[in-house]
Parts: structure tokens; C-alpha cells; sequence
């Protein structure tokens, strides 16, 4: 974030209820389908405050129907709207694959580029809520997978208002993860003034010399809790933030790793066939004679997600589990 | 019962059938020489339940079709050429050749695209009645499926939020009684119109080889939804002559000959027309052949434009991923 500008700190909801009301005030086709999203404001408390202001014909609450209303959705945006779907827990994706995948990311190219599909899917991942195997997955590598999607995966409250705002105003199928544990524990600042943030560009979070943590999503924070514990051992760590899985910046992560020349890739999604896989590929790829050492990836434990803490607490990446990793690589 | 159509409409109706008609039987006929690449799903034998639905509609009102779509693309207002031009995979077809058969889609006649998925466009056809119901500006959709789409659970997903939410959506589910191969008893529990009256859809049932019937029921299920007064569900008793894509040949094993014999001799929709329009005067034998003749003329010349078109350059082939 540019320094100088007047900003106040909110929560990651807060920024998201923002970027929404917003871009709500700004363009009356933009409109919220989802389960509890009006009254409610989904059990996350994300959108309090927003049918009030814009009415429930703007805010609709659906029943229980994800492929149903993802589908509303994809037709609605096809014809002059630009709706958000709001898939409360990230695991739901299941049941709208081919609304997204069929659908939504294939009717732009299947029509020579007539139709468009200017639809956002606001949706959640991330473990360590205790909510066992059915509400804890990360799935954003499988729409990362599928040409025609975007994917976005925020970090910061910053981070979240800025790229939701282009999300909705982007005129292709994008697909939004916040961390649900975030939502409400993570404050940071905001600009006050207006902004929007391009897909495709990384952001380097901080700086550092001898080793790149690529991270995404709620593994941001925890790459800049391991740089600080590698601070105080002495190792300089760099943190960088694709924020955007597809478009990719490979270019700023490719530098970063030119220039520490080692590099772990940290993702709450699983592990094989994940993003840290693409990532470290592209890394491989671009900066293999600048590698010190091996390209480490590190993701959820390739096990359904437990319901019991210490076991569940195994499953994801912590800082201490990243500090120690680093400070092996930059042995 | 009918309501009163006027010649010009019915005379236009019947050239949009045997242009179907017509159409189809080029594809057989593409696909036969081996010029026609994929695979081809033909429309023979239903042309008066697309024709009947699509005249009943405005030119901006909003369709979306299934993998055998080239009825519904053509009833809407496809022109012939640029419909062959996309089967052969040509540039100048109505997606650049990125669709093919089953993805015709065209914002010039409100049609949103044809979906090889079973089912795969309920949403988007439910969806497009949000869009206009929000909007005000008085368009509806119409969906297109087969009975095997009852198959799918999305469909009651759809027309249970099309109810709530009192859209203009008329879901039309075209019994041709095959789903592929499968007889659609064996896949179809209990009564189908139960399906939708149980979301408090109207729900009406019509001859399909009747394209006035369907015209006239269509035209009221139309009206009302454009009234708001809400979606709607149609079911059409018709049939598929021919197999369920060309290269299905030997049907015996699924279905009779006989069967196939008795809807092509006794309830053929474009011969059950053309008797009308003589017994009724509209149209004499003459006037009637004369049409086939335009029509047969109109679709060779755009088969061999489509046949003459060039194929996309390969820097295309990327294009189009985004908006």
C-alpha cells in the first residue's frame, strides 16, 4: 500500500463488506444471491448491514440450493447482471462444479467470445475451525486449474477490498476465497479513499534477502510470523503474495527467488497436484540456476481434515513449522 | 384448443419447419461424407415443438438449448449458413468454430446457447428470467430439454427458486421418449407434470407433433410469464426418428421399426401441417412445394458457402479464454 494515505484499520469482513456496498452504490445490477446472505448476513456476519441498505431484492437469500442459485447466477450475468454467489463453506464448491467449471468458464469461449459471465463466487477455506472434513477444505486449486476462471485469494483486509472491487467489475467468472478464520481476527489498514487492486501482480509483503516465502491466503500470516522468527535467527526472509492464483505473477516470484535464491511455497490447499506444485514449477522453470536448494512446497497434510484440535492443528502449516523449514533450507 | 393464427404466421411456421427438416437432412448428409467432424444429434421428427414455441416468442425474448439444438437455433432465427459453417468447425460460424454442434449461441437472437450438458442450462435459462425480471424489461426464457433431463436434480432446484422468485422461465421438456438409448419409462418415475405442479408450476401438456397446439398453449405460458405471473413447465409428446446421434444405426435392440414407421406415417408434424393448411385453405399443394423448393435451394447454398468457408487461424486458438 502507497504510503501516505489516509487509511483506518478494519477487519478482513469489514473490507469485504465495504468493497461490496460500494460497488452496490456504484452499479445497481450488481446483486448478492446466497443461503442466510440478507437478514443474516451469513453465518461469517460478513454481510451485516447490507440488505438494510440495498433491500432484498439486491441481497436473496436462496434456499439451500448451490447449483441452483450458482446457476441463476451464471444466466443472470450472462444477460446484464453482475451477481455475487455466496457459497458459505468452501467444501459446497462440490456441488456447483459444473454450474463454474461447465458453465461459467467455458460460455465466453464456446460462444467465439459473444456471451460474457461477469460473476464473482464469494467463498471460504481454511482449517483449524474445528469443523471437521465437510467445512475446512481449501479447493481454490481446482478452479486455479480451469481456463476461464480467475482465482483470488486475499490476504490482508487491504488485499480483500481492493481485488473484490475489480472482481466484481471484471467481466469474466471470478472466483473469491477469503480465510474464514481472518474474517474477524485479522485488522490492517484501509485507504478511506477508493481503490481497486489489478489481478496478476503479486505483492511482495516483505522484505528479505535470503530466502522466499511464497504465500497465499491465511498463509501470509503465517509466512510473515516465520520471517519474524527467521529475523531473529538472523536469516532475512522475503515475503511475497501472489494474491491472484490465475492471473500469476510468475515474474515478481521469479525474481524474488533470482535474487535469494531459495524458496518454500506455502498453500492451505493439499499439497499434490496444488498450488505450491504450479508455483515451485514455475520457479523451476525461471529460476532454476539461482537455486541454491531444492524448491520446498508446503501444504495441508493429504488427509481429510480431523475434527480433533491436536490432530486437526497437524494438518496445515504453522509459523513454527515454516521457520524450521527455513532455517534447514538456509543451512 | 387453438387459438386463431393468421396465414402469414402459419405459413411462416411451416417453412420454418421444413427448413428444420432440411437442414437436418444436410447434416445426415455431411456427416455421412465424412466432412462433418464430432458427432451430430438431429432435431428430425420434433421440428413442431421448437417452431411452435419460438414463433410464440419476440425476437429479444431469450432461449437456450440442449445438444440437439439445431432446431431450437434455427427457430429462433439462425441463419442456415453461419449455422453449417459452425458444425464444420469454420470461422464464420456463429462461434468461430469454437463450439461446433452442440454450442450454438447467438446474442443477435436472444439465444444463449445450446449445452451438451443434460440440464447444464436450467440455470442459465433461470438466471436470464432474474436478469429480466430485475432489469423490467420484459423478456422471457425459454428452456429447452429432453426427458432425459428430468434426470437431473438442478432441474428442481431451478424451478423451485423460478416459483419463489416468480420468473418469466418456461421450461420445456420435449419427451422424445429416448434418453440415448434407454426408453424414458424405465428412467422416469411416477407422472412428469407432477414434477413442476409440485413447486406450484402451471404445468400443461401438448401434442408436440401439433406445432399449432403448441404454438397456441406456448403463447399462453408465454404471456403469463411475461405478465409475472410466473414460470411455467411444458411437456411435448414427440419423437426422434432417427437415432440418438447419426452414427446410431442399428436401433433394434432399443426400439421397434415399426414404432419409427407408425411417427413418420401417422404423426409426422410437418405432413400433420401441411393437411391442415390444404383441408383449411390457407395454403394450396403448389404454394406449399414451392416453399420446399426456396428452402431446399437456400440450404445448399449455405452448405456450400460453410463447405468453401476457411477454417480459424491457429492464433485463435487461444482467444476468447477471457473476456
Amino acid at each position: 500500500m502507497p504510503e501516505m494515505i489516509a487509511t483506518r484499520e478494519l477487519t478482513l469482513a469489514q473490507a469485504v463488506r465495504e468493497a461490496l456496498a460500494e460497488e452496490m452504490r456504484r452499479d445497481s445490477t450488481v446483486c448478492i444471491f446466497g443461503e442466510d446472505v440478507a437478514e443474516a448476513g451469513t453465518p461469517f456476519k460478513v454481510l451485516s448491514g447490507l440488505v438494510e441498505e440495498f433491500g432484498t431484492n439486491r441481497v436473496i437469500d436462496t434456499p439451500i440450493s448451490e447449483a441452483g442459485f450458482t446457476g441463476v447466477a451464471v444466466g443472470a450475468a450472462m444477460t446484464g447482471m453482475r451477481p455475487i454467489a455466496d457459497i458459505m463453506f468452501g467444501d459446497f464448491l462440490t456441488l456447483v462444479m459444473d454450474q463454474m467449471v461447465n458453465q461459467a468458464a467455458k460460455v465466453h469461449y464456446m460462444s467465439g467470445g459473444k456471451w460474457k459471465v461477469p460473476m464473482v463466487m464469494r467463498t471460504t477455506l481454511g482449517a483449524t475451525r474445528r469443523s471437521a472434513a465437510q467445512h475446512s477444505q481449501s479447493l481454490h486449486a481446482w478452479f486455479s486449474h480451469v481456463p476461464g476462471l480467475k482465482v483470488v485469494l486475499p490476504s490482508t483486509p487491504y488485499d480483500a477490498k481492493g481485488l473484490l472491487k475489480t472482481a466484481i467489475r471484471d467481466d469474466n467468472p471470478v472466483v473469491f476465497f477469503e480465510d474464514k478464520m481472518m474474517h474477524h481476527k485479522l485488522k490492517g489498514p484501509v485507504p478511506v479513499e477508493e481503490y481497486t487492486i489489478p489481478f496478476g501482480v503479486a505483492d511482495i509483503k516483505r522484505e528479505g534477502d535470503d530466502i522466499t516465502l511464497i504465500g497465499t491466503s491465511s498463509m501470509v500470516q503465517i509466512a510473515l510470523g516465520a520471517a519474524e522468527l527467521l529475523a531473529e535467527a538472523g536469516i532475512s526472509a522475503e515475503v511475497v503474495d501472489p494474491r491472484t492464483t490465475w492471473p500469476l505473477d510468475e515474474k515478481t516470484l521469479i525474481d524474488s527467488v533470482k535474487k535469494t535464491s531459495r524458496a518454500i511455497v506455502i498453500d492451505e490447499g493439499y499439497g499434490r497436484y496444488g498450488v505450491t506444485s504450479e508455483i515451485a514449477a514455475v520457479i523451476a522453470q525461471g529460476a532454476f540456476y539461482d537455486l541454491d536448494k531444492p524448491v520446498m512446497r508446503m501444504g495441508a497434510m493429504h488427509v481429510p481434515i480431523p475434527f480433533s484440535p491436536p490432530l486437526e492443528d497437524l494438518t496445515v502449516p504453522t509459523e513454527k513449522s515454516v521457520f524450521e523449514a527455513a532455517q534447514a533450507l538456509c543451512r | 384448443m387453438t387459438t386463431a393464427i393468421g396465414k402469414e404466421k402459419l405459413l411462416r411456421m411451416y417453412r420454418q419447419m421444413v427448413s428444420i427438416r432440411l437442414f437436418e437432412e444436410q447434416v445426415n448428409e455431411l456427416y455421412t461424407r465424412a466432412l462433418m467432424p464430432g458427432l451430430a444429434h438431429l432435431y428430425i421428427g420434433e421440428e413442431a415443438v421448437a417452431v411452435g414455441i419460438c414463433e410464440a416468442l419476440r425476437s429479444d425474448d431469450y432461449i437456450t438449448s440442449t445438444h440437439r439444438g439445431h432446431g431450437h437455433c434455427l427457430a429462433k432465427g439462425a441463419a442456415p449458413d453461419r449455422m453449417f459453417a459452425e458444425l464444420l468447425g469454420k470461422r464464420a460460424g456463429y462461434c468461430k468454430g469454437k463450439g461446433g454442434s452442440m454450442h450454438i449461441a447467438d446474442p443477435d437472437t436472444g439465444n444463449l446457447g445450446a449445452n451438451a450438458i443434460v440440464a447444464g442450462s436450467v440455470g442459465i435459462a433461470t438466471g436470464a428470467a432474474f436478469s429480466s425480471k430485475h432489469l423490467g424489461n420484459g423478456r422471457v426464457a425459454v428452456c429447452f430439454f429432453g426427458e432425459g433431463a428430468l434426470g437431473q436434480g438442478v432441474v428442481y432446484e431451478e424451478m423451485n427458486l423460478a416459483q419463489l422468485w416468480k420468473l418469466p422461465v418456461i421450461y420445456v421438456c420435449e419427451n422424445n421418449l429416448y434418453t440415448e438409448y434407454t426408453h424414458f419409462s424405465e428412467t422416469t418415475a411416477g407422472d412428469i407434470l407432477q414434477r413442476a405442479t409440485a413447486f406450484g408450476v402451471r404445468a400443461e401438456r401438448v401434442d408436440g407433433q401439433d406445432v399449432r397446439a403448441v404454438y397456441s398453449t406456448a403463447n399462453e405460458l408465454i404471456e403469463r410469464a411475461r405478465r409475472g405471473d410466473g414460470p411455467a413447465f411444458l411437456l411435448c409428446d414427440t419423437y426422434r426418428y432417427t437415432g440418438h446421434h447419426v452414427g446410431d444405426i442399428n436401433r433394434d435392440y432399443y426400439r421397434a421399426k415399426s414404432e419409427e414407421q407408425h411417427w413418420k406415417s401417422d404423426r409426422d408434424p410437418i405432413k400433420i401441417f401441411t393437411e391442415h393448411l390444404i383441408s383449411e385453405k390457407i395454403a394450396e399443394q403448389t404454394s406449399l412445394e414451392k416453399i420446399q423448393t426456396e428452402v431446399a435451394t437456400q440450404m445448399k447454398s449455405a452448405v456450400e458457402f460453410a463447405v468453401n468457408a476457411p477454417y480459424p487461424g491457429a492464433e485463435e486458438v487461444d482467444q476468447d479464454v477471457y473476456a
